[in-house]
């Protein structure tokens, strides 16, 4: 992806978070993301229904970086059955660690393409991610 | 000042971090090879010369931090790991013993994460009762809301001389003299006076202190705990083994070592402490006097010209120390700090180990630059050229 495009999709999704909201209803399944280094800590709220995301929502303190991911995450995931979301996911992972991932399915995700070049913000992209595959874990153990 | 003393400020960096820990002048650095290249033997083994030197060499950096402080007695000097090893010892050493239910222990909600964690551990153990100070509107400490809430249930006040995030220096002298004439312990965290005020334990009256080396140009892994004399045959060590103890043979026939060295148990960190005394040496060369001076005219000088600043929202403007808190107004404070590292600034994003410090500020997260001797004006107009225009921060932040 074009770099200053890149840029100007992160700006965006930082400025105008998607789902950005605190919920309240027990049918979400909450989990909290935090990275040890630095002071991002969000608290993400997944809905599950039918084997499909439904939903996604967010909130906490965090920087642009680890907002903006978030949010193009969300955008990406809802919608997904759980196993292409775990490729969308796993694919993301690959792409902010320097291994061979699809460009094809990760859209706006690409915007990230560069971030493995700051180690010390590769961590705030993921953020989301840690805190995703923590709920769909959640969510499997308790289907089990 | 004394820039040339310090390597490190050879590199294209603005250091504004010396809140989290100063830099090292070059004769601590060569302090501390020279112990390990010329005679890096153990501590209280004087049997032969390089070991004696090694006893010689410590224990002058006792004799040097009872001067630096004032205290009456090197024996009130005890060496510990750093300020939080010393707040924990005078915590579970003196204070689990002396605290009973229902006891009030007082401390601001803007004190650093270790004068509150090692008290909350205790009330809990204890039954004692924790209180906060209400501060005023600057966020400060005043001697008559400390008033308001002391009852005959208080048994000891702790906290900082300066604060970490706020920057407020406390009237510590009038709040010990109070304390004293109502039986209430005064513990002082010295973390971020020490180094840059001068502090006088005898003239304050205070009856504990608890600070690093680290961020007085010192080593790592070094603090101080002080106490009143009297008080320290009252504190139980919290380490046992070698170094401390006299002789033992049974769990009944323990006898310990007498005060300090009861409570330096193993090879304390003999560089660390050897360097720690260059360091005051460095210090008491330039005054503490003139370092205080020296950043509280340069904090005006950024104060002034953060405060010209729209999009700057200072949270400490009032603050008697080098410490100035502040965001920038819709973007994350950790941005800001990448933004400015890109720079060579090193500034510090967070809540800075002060996690009640929001229900003050309102914030969670803030930018902290906290000063030393060796930051300069120029410095300053660099960090502030950088913070002037949003639009760039927002385009160089990611």
């Amino acid at each position: 992806m074009d770099k200053e495009l890149g840029r100007e999709i992160i700006l965006e999704h930082f400025s105008h978070p998607l789902n950005k909201e605190e919920v309240n209803d027990s049918k979400y399944l909450k989990v909290n993301s935090n990275n040890p280094n630095c002071i991002d800590n969000l608290n993400i709220y997944l809905l599950i229904e039918d084997n499909i995301i439904k939903d996604i929502k967010f909130m906490g303190e965090a920087c642009a970086i680890s907002t903006s991911s978030t949010s193009i995450m969300i955008k990406n995931l809802i919608g997904k059955k759980i196993e292409d979301a775990k490729e969308y996911i796993n694919n993301f992972n690959h792409m902010c660690n320097e291994e061979e991932y699809d460009e094809d399915i990760l859209n706006e995700g690409l915007a990230f393409q560069d971030i493995y070049k700051q180690s010390n913000r590769k961590n705030c992209a993921l953020l989301p991610y840690k805190g995703i595959l923590k709920a769909l874990e959640e969510y499997e153990k308790k289907s089990d | 000042m004394h820039r040339e003393d310090f390597p490190l400020l050879k590199q294209d960096l603005i250091y504004l971090d010396n809140g989290a820990t100063s830099l090292k002048p070059q004769s601590v650095i060569d302090k501390t090879i020279d112990y390990y290249e010329n005679y890096s033997a153990n501590a209280h083994r004087g049997d032969y010369d390089i070991s004696y030197k090694v006893d010689l060499e410590y224990e002058n950096t006792r004799d040097l931090v009872k001067d630096f402080i004032n205290a009456k007695r090197k024996e009130e000097i005890v060496f510990t790991s750093g300020t939080t090893d010393s707040l924990n010892l005078i915590v579970n050493g003196f204070f689990k013993n002396y605290l009973e239910k229902g006891d009030e222990i007082i401390l601001t909600k803007t004190e650093h994460a270790s004068n509150i964690m090692p008290w909350f551990r205790i009330a809990g153990l204890t039954g004692a009762i924790i209180k906060y100070i209400p501060l005023d509107d600057n966020h400060f400490v005043t001697l008559e809301n400390l008033q308001k809430i002391v009852t005959p249930n208080t048994k000891v006040i702790s906290l900082a001389e300066i604060t970490n995030v706020v920057g407020d220096k406390r009237p510590i002298k009038e709040i010990t003299k109070f304390a004293h004439e109502h039986d209430i312990f005064v513990v002082v965290d010295g973390a971020q006076s020490v180094p840059h005020i001068k502090v006088d334990v005898s003239d304050s009256d205070i009856d504990f202190l608890a600070f690093s080396a680290h961020k007085m140009l010192g080593p790592t892994g070094v603090g101080i705990m002080y106490a009143k004399y009297e008080l320290m045959q009252n504190i139980e060590p919290v380490n046992l083994g070698g170094g401390m103890n006299e002789s033992f043979e049974s769990p009944s026939k323990m006898v310990l070592k007498e005060v300090p060295m009861r409570f330096e148990a193993g090879t304390p960190n003999i560089a660390g402490v050897i360097a720690l005394g260059e360091a005051i040496k460095y210090l008491n060369k330039i005054g503490m006097d003139n370092i205080f001076k020296y950043e509280k005219d340069l904090r005006k000088y950024l104060i002034e010209k953060l405060i010209n600043i729209p999009h700057i929202d200072i949270l400490n403007l009032e603050a008697d120390s080098g410490i100035v808190a502040f965001n920038v107004e819709g973007i994350f404070s950790e941005d800001v700090a990448y933004y400015l590292n890109k720079y060579g600034i090193c500034v510090r994003a967070g809540s800075h180990c002060a996690k009640l410090t929001k229900d003050v500020l309102g914030v969670v997260n803030s930018i902290r630059v906290s000063l030393y001797f060796y930051n300069t004006e120029a410095e300053i107009d660099n960090l502030v050229d950088l913070l002037k225009d949003k639009d760039k921060i927002l385009k160089e932040m990611l």
